[in-house]
């Protein structure tokens, strides 16, 4: 816009003067500015390269000095070897079904108990709205053990009786990372305010051409709420998808394990084959990444409401 | 009568129709959230397992324990020390940055975009391209270094570099969740206060500290208290780049109870474990009361 302006009127010497050194200031900011932004995005995309041309360099290539920028020929050997070596279709399925379950208890429950503590007003529902809201300030490793405790107990699943003895409940069990992930108090949260934004008298008329509360709720609410249902689905997914400490803890066995925990199988306590190891994040980050592209708009709202609204 | 019946059946058809809607959240709150917190009390007086096969009920010997830890303590000092380092460096880089693509500028949203991108990424998929990076002799890093003429640095393989390079790692991956959020708040700024102040000659860094700091306060606020929570349960990166080490310079108190509860040669430790649970669950919250406090004072 800028460098449109043209001088109409003719001017003094000095003010031409004036005008030149104010562009040339204005251009010399510019550039700097250019050049700070260009210098960080460096830092933060560099990785992300080195990590893609490691896992295309042949295997010998990797551990040698110089280090080049650029791989001398393409190859795809860490790719296969991976395949090989884990259980990869298994995990890339496990990773969706936990947090595909995932995404949909949280958007339905969460919009569903959402919608009740905004719109229908139950006795109580101030009350039991404040105890979820302040659980949200309590860090998740308190309740680390006692979790695995109500899960390897959990009563009639696993081999469990009635009372939760005899099996393994849901240790190494999908299931052990669906169930306390399914219903985020976050999600509550966060639907609460796009259903406070929308007007009650929606229902009332609805109410009065003698709707049930369930119609109401799926066609008349929940389509105005598409767009936050948009942003925090993507927020679970990738909450969901990223999920390391938990499942490396209640899954077990190779074939129940998620994409997250493939490293594992490329870098033990002494050693770390580097070639797969950076095509399996490579391999992990892909859905997340992709999804990222389309859906950039809905990432950023994510963020950002979450810390206007407080 | 029959309106009588009528009023009362509306009022009480709200409250069946209201507890039906939450029943799923708040079953699903009373097992993972209610039980486990009273679990974790419990569990922290007896000596147990990771599979809770023996239970025998010790008292306090699991608190008192705790107390003496040496290797708990080192843990609780190391996540002050990286809190120390890594909280307020990334909130002044998300500041910064956020500052940098609040402008008007031709291809900023793609620097937007860019700045991201790390933190759409999981911990483990990051770490595991840092700790490549930080390779010692074949990391790009210490190439870099060198082919600029500095000496190679240590990074993940000496006990006085590691900590500080798993700061630099999570600055990297968190700064671009925190500028959005920033972002966010500099873009609600009122526009008029600015031109006000630019018709008074006030110079940009006046503006910055004067007025767009504390106009931002509450955001800052928010932040500060959420990446601080963040920051004492580090783990991950830790789990991937350097499982504590070396000399017990990047041990973080979660990755000690995990360790203790679940690692691979824990032993009959998970009530030992719960009791370390409890004791960090009540260090944060001194600490985020400790923020409120500072943040509260700093308003009046």
């Amino acid at each position: 816009m800028e460098n449109t302006t043209t001088v109409q009127t003719p001017l003094s010497p000095e003010a031409l003067r004036e005008h030149r050194k104010r562009q040339i200031h204005r251009i010399a900011y510019k550039v700097l500015l250019y050049f700070v932004l260009v210098l960080c995005a460096l830092v933060m995309v560099l990785p992300f390269y080195w990590s893609l041309i490691t896992s295309l360099r042949p295997k010998e290539e990797i551990l040698k000095l110089p280090v080049t920028w650029f791989p001398s020929r393409f190859t795809t050997e860490h790719y296969a070897y991976v395949f090989e070596t884990i259980p990869f279709w298994n995990m890339l399925g496990n990773s969706l079904i936990t947090t595909g379950v995932g995404l949909f208890t949280n958007l339905f429950f969460g919009s569903m108990a959402a919608y009740a503590f905004s719109k229908i007003r139950f006795s109580g529902h101030k009350v039991i709205f404040n105890i979820l809201l302040s659980s949200m300030m309590i860090p998740g490793v308190i309740t680390l053990i006692p979790t695995f405790f109500v899960l390897l107990r959990f009563p009639l699943a696993g081999g469990n009786n009635i009372i939760g003895q005899g099996g393994i409940g849901f240790y190494d069990n999908l299931a052990a990372v669906i169930l306390p992930g399914a219903i985020g108090v976050y999600g509550i949260f966060f639907m609460r305010q796009f259903f406070a934004s929308l007007a009650d008298d929606m229902a009332e008329s609805a109410r009065m051409d003698g709707a049930g509360e369930f119609t109401i709720f799926f066609r008349i609410y929940l389509p105005l709420v598409v767009p936050g249902l948009l942003t925090l689905g993507i927020f679970t997914f990738q909450s969901g998808w990223n999920n390391f400490m938990w499942p490396n803890i209640v899954l077990q066995s190779p074939e129940n394990q998620l994409l997250t925990m493939a490293f594992k199988f490329f870098k033990t306590p002494t050693q770390v084959d580097y070639g797969p190891l950076m095509a399996v994040s490579l391999l992990m980050s892909v859905p997340i990444l992709l999804l990222y592209i389309f859906m950039q708009r809905y990432f950023v709202q994510g963020v950002a409401l979450g810390g206007v609204k407080d | 009568m029959i309106s009588l019946r009528k009023k009362l059946s509306i009022k009480a058809q709200k409250n069946i129709v209201g507890y039906i809607f939450v029943a799923p959240a708040l079953l699903f709150f009373l097992i993972f959230v209610l039980i486990p917190l009273v679990l974790s009390l419990v569990l922290s007086f007896f000596k147990t397992d990771m599979f809770f096969m023996d239970m025998e009920f010790v008292r306090f010997d699991n608190f008192q324990r705790v107390f003496q830890d040496s290797l708990f303590w080192r843990s609780i000092g190391n996540i002050l020390l990286y809190t120390l380092m890594a909280v307020p460096l990334n909130v002044i880089c998300a500041l910064v940055l956020a500052s940098l693509v609040n402008t008007q500028l031709r291809g900023v949203k793609i620097f937007r975009v860019l700045f991201y991108l790390p933190s759409i990424t999981s911990a483990v998929a990051a770490s595991t391209v840092w700790l490549w990076l930080m390779n010692p002799s074949y990391g790009l890093l210490n190439n870099i270094l060198n082919a600029l003429g500095l000496p190679s640095a240590t990074w993940l393989s000496h006990s006085k570099t590691a900590l500080v390079s798993v700061t630099l790692i999570t600055v990297w991956q968190g700064v671009g969740a925190n500028m959005i959020i920033f972002l966010a708040a500099l873009q609600n700024m009122p526009v008029q206060v600015y031109e006000a102040a630019k018709l008074d000659g006030a110079g940009p860094l006046t503006v910055f500290f004067r007025m767009t700091i504390p106009l931002i306060a509450p955001t800052m606020y928010f932040i500060l208290t959420m990446t601080l929570i963040g920051a004492f349960q580090l783990y991950d990166q830790v789990y991937v780049l350097t499982s504590g080490g070396p000399a017990n310079s990047t041990l973080t108190p979660v990755y000690l109870i995990w360790q203790n509860s679940f690692g691979d040669n824990a032993g009959p430790q998970a009530g030992y474990a719960a009791a370390q649970s409890f004791v960090l669950f009540v260090i944060i919250m001194l600490v985020t009361v400790l923020v409120r406090r500072f943040d509260r004072d700093n308003a009046k």
